[in-house]
């Protein structure tokens, strides 16, 4: 496939499967042309990657002591499984 | 040569696509103590993510917990299966994810739908038409004054889980892999049983969804006042 000049409603349209990185190599790269050129896209992009970014972190969260231990204890029992089995 | 953007992006964290595993032959240990300092060493670093992700996907701190433990239990166990140590994290993440959609798939399947998996109303289905982009951007406006700095300024981390929390069920699921966990929309659509047209769908409506909350949340909390227009007192840094 060819290069081609996207308008800003197809490049609109596509943004999320560019973010997503669903995009062949070829599209993605028309999008990145029209974003270096167009800042009223390029603004959109780069709000829609803040947010994104954000939507992210929301997948870190400290993990309680209680699990910590839970873990241990878990682990500790598979170890003396296995152990167990082979005696 | 390629040319410098004109201009300036900011640098956002995403997540990565995680390879879950490759073919080969399967990792060997000395003994058993060399295997469980192995797998604690890996574990350890991620277990804040673990639970994070795990947060997300069951919106509950115990169903968070019990799935985090059952995978690390399936991880301990299915050790020998993986063959690649480099993509422990991700062969991780996906036994995890498994774990919740296996349960929730269960769940799903008896008479009376959980808490939160109703199908979407009809007045929900233009809501992929909603932008926060489009509420908030004021071209002619300096950025130190623009709405968009004032919502990420005071857009908190809890808010933010709020948002993703109050989605129902198959449209949290959609972002949640997508866009916390990196998953392509072909993997998601084969984890959630459904086609890709789907996974597209839902993921268009719950970022609508989610973008409406999130206006409506910082219209509530005063970030964003008067209908749109920028709250009184805002000063440059």
């Amino acid at each position: 496939m060819s290069a081609r000049d996207l308008n800003c409603e197809e490049v609109i349209e596509r943004l999320f499967d560019y973010l997503d990185q669903e995009l062949d190599a070829q599209q993605a790269a028309d999008i990145d042309r029209h974003l270096h050129r167009c800042r009223d896209c390029f603004t959109r992009s780069e709000f829609e990657k803040r947010l994104r970014a954000r939507v992210a972190a929301a997948g870190t969260a400290s993990a309680p002591p209680r699990l910590q231990r839970r873990i241990r204890h878990l682990l500790d029992q598979f170890n003396g499984d296995e152990s167990d089995t082979t005696r | 040569m390629s040319l410098a953007s004109p201009f300036t992006s900011v640098p956002t964290a995403r997540p990565q696509r995680q390879r879950r595993d490759a073919s080969g032959a399967a990792m060997k240990f000395r003994d058993a103590a060399q295997r469980r300092q192995w797998f604690e060493q890996r574990l350890e670093p991620l277990l804040d993510r673990l639970y994070g992700n795990a947060l997300r996907l069951t919106r509950d701190p115990d169903d968070a917990e019990d799935i985090v433990a059952e995978a690390v239990g399936k991880a301990w166990t299915r050790l020998d299966e993986l063959r690649d140590a480099r993509r422990f994290e991700g062969w991780l993440f996906h036994i995890l994810t498994n774990t919740f959609i296996s349960e929730w798939r269960r769940r799903q399947s008896r008479p009376k739908p959980a808490p939160g998996g109703e199908p979407p109303t009809p007045d929900d289905l233009d809501i992929a038409s909603f932008t926060l982009f489009q509420q908030l951007h004021q071209p002619f406006l300096l950025w130190w004054a623009s709405l968009e700095e004032q919502f990420f300024n005071g857009l908190l981390q809890e808010d933010l889980q709020r948002a993703l929390d109050s989605l129902p069920d198959p449209f949290r699921l959609a972002i949640v892999l997508v866009e916390v966990q990196g998953y392509t929309y072909l993997e998601a659509s084969r984890l959630l049983g459904v086609p890709l047209g789907t996974v597209r769908s839902r993921l268009s409506r719950a970022r609508g969804l989610l973008q409406k909350q999130l206006w409506e949340q910082a219209r509530e909390a005063g970030v964003i006042a008067d209908q749109g227009r920028p709250g009184q007192g805002g000063s440059p840094p």
